[in-house]
């Protein structure tokens, strides 16, 4: 049930977006999300892993103000390094481990990874990321995982689970 | 508020262009790769908002916001690939390299065993 609202919910967002507010155009696009979401309600298995709760709802809100802030940050950041006539970087690839079970938490980790600064996802394995960065300050698996991936994981996993 | 929208659309071409300097300037593949996918990132949602904040009448907000949505979504998908892609097929790391757990972990040819 959660699952179905949740897909719901989405393809109408999408279409307000993109259709405007005009009241015709809700209720058919209302109609037309109805009909989608009961005929793939079996195959949208990865609305299942949202957790639903207040909690989660304002962890998630948080989570994407923190995602912003830090996007900023990592531009200014790529660009001072830039702009400087001896780029001073220090690379490395380095292995960092996540509690996150959920696959769709997962996923969006790596991606926050790639996106905040000086890192970069380059596989992931299970629940091993191997992260290129751009300047490594610590080598071994825990101080790589502390200064990288907890500030997402905290939030993530109230939000997956 | 047009005066805005183009200084936002400002901003966000400046990022766009360091990104490209820094495409030039980093010395390997995938010190490149962060500075093309970040700095791409960040100016293309400046130079897309301040699109629609300055040209408020043309209605086109919420298709912005969608653009803006896959952009986020699909360039860190795209740029994991292509660094990955390329540590497989022997792209080196620059020799300023600290260290590199990938290649010794060798996932590549624990996948061919099996």
């Amino acid at each position: 049930m959660k699952k179905g609202f949740l897909f719901f919910i989405s393809l109408l967002i999408v279409w307000i977006l993109l259709a405007g507010t005009d009241w015709q155009e809700i209720i058919i696009g209302a109609i037309i999300s109805l009909l989608l979401t009961i005929i793939f309600f079996s195959k949208a298995t990865i609305f299942s892993e949202f957790n639903l709760n207040p909690k989660a709802i304002f962890y998630f809100l948080i989570y994407i103000i923190i995602f912003i802030w830090e996007l900023i940050k990592s531009n200014i950041d790529v660009a001072i390094r830039v702009i400087q006539p001896t780029i001073p970087i220090n690379p490395g690839i380095v292995k960092v481990k996540t509690k996150l079970k959920s696959r769709l938490g997962r996923i969006i980790l790596a991606n926050s990874i790639t996106l905040t600064p000086g890192t970069l996802t380059v596989e992931t394995n299970g629940e091993d990321y191997y992260i290129h960065w751009i300047d490594v300050t610590s080598g071994d698996i825990e101080g790589a995982t502390k200064k990288i991936v907890s500030k997402f994981e905290k939030y993530l996993g109230v939000i997956f689970g | 508020m047009e005066i805005f929208g183009a200084l936002i659309t400002l901003i966000g071409s400046i990022f766009l262009l360091l990104g490209g300097l820094g495409i030039l300037r980093m010395p390997d593949v995938y010190n490149r790769m962060q500075t093309g996918t970040k700095a791409t990132t960040l100016g293309s949602i400046l130079f897309l908002a301040g699109i629609s904040v300055g040209h408020l009448e043309c209605g086109c907000f919420g298709k912005i916001i969608i653009i803006i949505l896959f952009v986020i979504f699909t360039n860190p998908i795209s740029s994991n690939t292509l660094a990955r892609a390329a540590h497989y097929a022997g792209v080196k790391l620059t020799e300023r390299s600290v260290k590199d757990d990938l290649k010794e972990d060798n996932l590549e040819n624990k996948g061919e065993k099996k």
